[in-house]
């Protein structure tokens, strides 16, 4: 584990944890070694009429993250990250920097498909 | 356009521009009414109920097939071509390989085309079912989408497909103006609009109507619930040129047989009669337009 | 106003046509002030009652559409082949793309050897906002033929949400689209409460229980109501009990009541008209508030 996505709504580790993954505000990379966040956009996937889960696993993988954790994630988005190596984390906590604490205190187990059903 | 195929019998889609207007009612006891055999085809694809109405004894089934790609992973350099060219998100390229999405895919054949190393083919993927049954003297041509597909139009023009040219259809279409309702309209060769005299009636008639000139095709009208007129629906049919079919009156009666999934034209006899009217007007109007186009 | 004291409710119908908009229209003014949302945008009606005042008008694109530039087409031919959606009508040695049918692949404009083909955003209607007596409106219209996505109706919510939290509003009201689609799942997932009004049918039943199945899905708490219950007592009872078992609450039932459509004439709710069905509607809207 070196860089963790977090789907957020807002900025900074104080800010919300967007249960929503595909149609998610913005993405927030934490870098575990440098301890930097780093802020992607993700209004691409939400413009998208069908498929916002899948850009979105798209910019995570090209974001060269390992890590997602996030509110629920859909099956076709699981599958990108899946077969791109990410580690799927279903997270309940309110704001990201909680959501960081639970991962690093081993709390949160990864998932192994996808914890809500497509949208169509 | 609507290409007109010498010697097939008539194709009349029943449509409105919302739900709830009574369009599953009209086509039922049309199709009950018709006098000849009629095929009666459920292009609501997303949600197909006459048979519950019709409850066929036996239905027979045929699967839906799209052709949707299939990657070899041993050939795929992972060079994103395919990804980039496909505008649903059907295909997706990670850079070392491509994941196919068959519920997104349009099957536009775009990522075959485009892939430098060969290494995508076609296979064929189930997007519905399409279930032929038999009532009384009614053919059921049914189409039903496959939970998760996004391709509706396609099972659309396979219920068209599986119609006969021998014998008259009834095409009950999806509410509302998008794309599924076209893709109805686009096999018939007549519409008939069901309303009602109500402001929501109204508008959303307009609505239809638009659709159906937007596609060159006539179109004629069905009151639901006709009572007193105080929106101007006649007034708007007239100048329109709408011919007004068939005014059913607004009778509770419609509403509780309905409700129990039976034929208010079996039923009560006098409605019987108002529905093989409607099947003589309509045979005319078709016959008019073939006429003025011949 | 922090997002969390924002409540949500979306009134759905499995068919269409089952008293939604009336309904919502009644809840609009009963809550006092909400805002409120148009969410079937294939035939929205809900202005036909509120009569919004628009202030802004938005257009939406989705998708793109094919468009040969005639003066550099060769006439080749290569779009009419390659298109599998019979998208190419020909008119002696001209080309045409007939936007009903074309679906937006960009198959022929990556592959024109002239380059002569645009792919430009497909204007597929437009959204508004709006005015009303019972508070700010945020409403769209689906242009004729074009698809129906989730997209339209999700930017209709986030407006309402940008309102909600701008104008310290704490309740959203939307009338849903019909059906179990695409569009309303988009109307759906995350509010705080879907009310499903129904009509005691043979189709009704059938189609609140796919709504039902959609909402257990997203997690969204579940309110039923039958609309025109008296017109089949038996099948109302029915669907109550199918309802209760699918885990939703039963939050009334509203009789068959001419004057339902009295109020749609004279661009009124039913309860700004004093009826029965008023009377109905106001014990459902007391019962679905305490949910939420």
């Amino acid at each position: 584990m070196k860089k963790i996505a977090f789907s957020t709504t807002g900025q900074t580790l104080g800010a919300e944890l967007d249960p929503r993954f595909g149609r998610s505000i913005h993405f927030l990379i934490y870098d575990l070694e440098l301890e930097s966040t780093q802020l992607l956009d993700n209004q691409q996937s939400r413009n998208a009429a069908q498929g916002a889960g899948i850009q979105a696993a798209e910019i995570i993988v090209r974001a060269g993250a390992d890590t997602l954790v996030t509110g629920h994630c859909g099956p076709k988005a699981f599958r990108v990250l899946d077969a791109a190596g990410i580690a799927v984390y279903n997270c309940a906590a309110p704001t990201v920097g909680e959501a960081l604490i639970a991962l690093r205190s081993g709390s949160l187990s990864p998932a192994s498909s996808a914890d809500v059903e497509g949208h169509w | 356009m609507v290409a007109k195929t010498h010697g097939r019998a008539a194709r009349i889609a029943i449509a409105s521009g919302k739900g709830g207007t009574g369009k599953t009612t009209v086509s039922l006891n049309l199709a009950a009414m018709f006098g000849a055999p009629v095929q009666l085809a459920d292009c609501d694809v997303e949600e197909p109920n006459l048979n519950l109405f019709l409850r066929c004894e036996q239905l027979t089934s045929t699967p839906v097939t799209m052709l949707i790609p299939e990657v070899d992973a041993n050939r795929c350099t992972g060079c994103g071509a395919c990804g980039e060219l496909c505008q649903f998100r059907g295909i997706v390229s990670l850079g070392t390989r491509a994941l196919v999405f068959p519920e997104l895919c349009h099957g536009c054949g775009g990522c075959i085309r485009v892939c430098p190393s060969g290494a995508i083919s076609e296979n064929p993927h189930q997007i519905g079912t399409i279930s032929v049954g038999q009532s009384r003297t009614i053919r059921l041509v049914e189409g039903r989408l496959e939970v998760g597909v996004s391709s509706v139009s396609p099972v659309i023009r396979a219920v068209h497909q599986q119609l006969r040219d021998d014998m008259p259809a009834i095409l009950d279409a999806p509410p509302g103006t998008s794309c599924p309702v076209t893709a109805t309209l686009l096999g018939a060769d007549y519409v008939l609009l069901v309303t009602d005299p109500t402001p929501f009636g109204l508008h959303d008639l307009k609505l239809a109507v638009a659709t159906a000139r937007t596609l060159n095709l006539p179109c004629g009208v069905v009151i639901n619930r006709a009572g007193e007129d105080q929106v101007g629906l006649y007034q708007y049919c007239q100048a329109e040129a709408l011919p007004v079919l068939l005014s059913l009156p607004d009778d509770r009666q419609i509403a509780e047989i309905t409700s129990r999934g039976d034929l208010v034209a079996h039923v009560l006899p006098e409605y019987g009669l108002m529905f093989t009217e409607l099947a003589d007007k309509l045979q005319q109007e078709v016959l008019k337009v073939a006429g003025g186009r011949a | 106003m922090k997002k969390d004291h924002i409540r949500e409710l979306v009134v759905l119908s499995g068919k269409g046509g089952t008293g939604k908009t009336s309904i919502s229209a009644s809840f609009a003014v009963l809550a006092g002030k909400a805002v409120l949302t148009d969410c079937d945008v294939d035939a929205a009606d809900l202005h036909l009652l509120l009569r919004p005042e628009v202030e802004q008008r938005h257009a939406f694109f989705s998708g793109n559409e094919a468009v040969i530039r005639q003066q550099d087409c060769t006439g080749c031919g290569t779009c009419l082949d390659i298109c599998r959606f019979k998208a190419i009508n020909t008119t002696g040695a001209s080309y045409q793309v007939d936007p009903v049918a074309c679906e937006g692949c960009g198959v022929c404009v990556r592959f024109c050897p002239a380059s002569a083909i645009d792919f430009p955003k497909r204007n597929c209607g437009e959204w508004m906002v709006s005015t009303t007596r019972c508070g700010p409106m945020v409403h769209a219209h689906l242009g004729i033929a074009a698809e129906n996505s989730g997209k339209l109706v999700s930017t209709v919510r986030e407006q309402a949400w940008c309102i909600a939290v701008d104008k310290r509003i704490p309740l959203i009201i939307s009338d849903g689209p019909p059906g179990i689609g695409c569009p309303v799942i988009a109307s759906m997932s995350g509010v705080s409460l879907a009310l499903v009004v129904t009509e005691p049918t043979v189709s009704g039943l059938h189609d609140l229980q796919r709504v039902l199945a959609l909402a257990r899905h997203f997690s969204v708490p579940a309110a039923v109501c039958v609309n025109k219950w008296d017109i089949n007592p038996g099948q109302t009872e029915r669907i109550e009990a199918a309802a209760r078992s699918a885990g939703a609450e039963v939050t009334g039932r509203i009789r068959y009541d001419r004057s339902v459509t009295q109020a749609q004439h004279q661009q009124k709710a039913v309860v700004e008209l004093t009826t029965a069905a008023a009377d109905d509607i106001r014990l459902v809207w007391k019962q679905t508030a305490a949910m939420l």
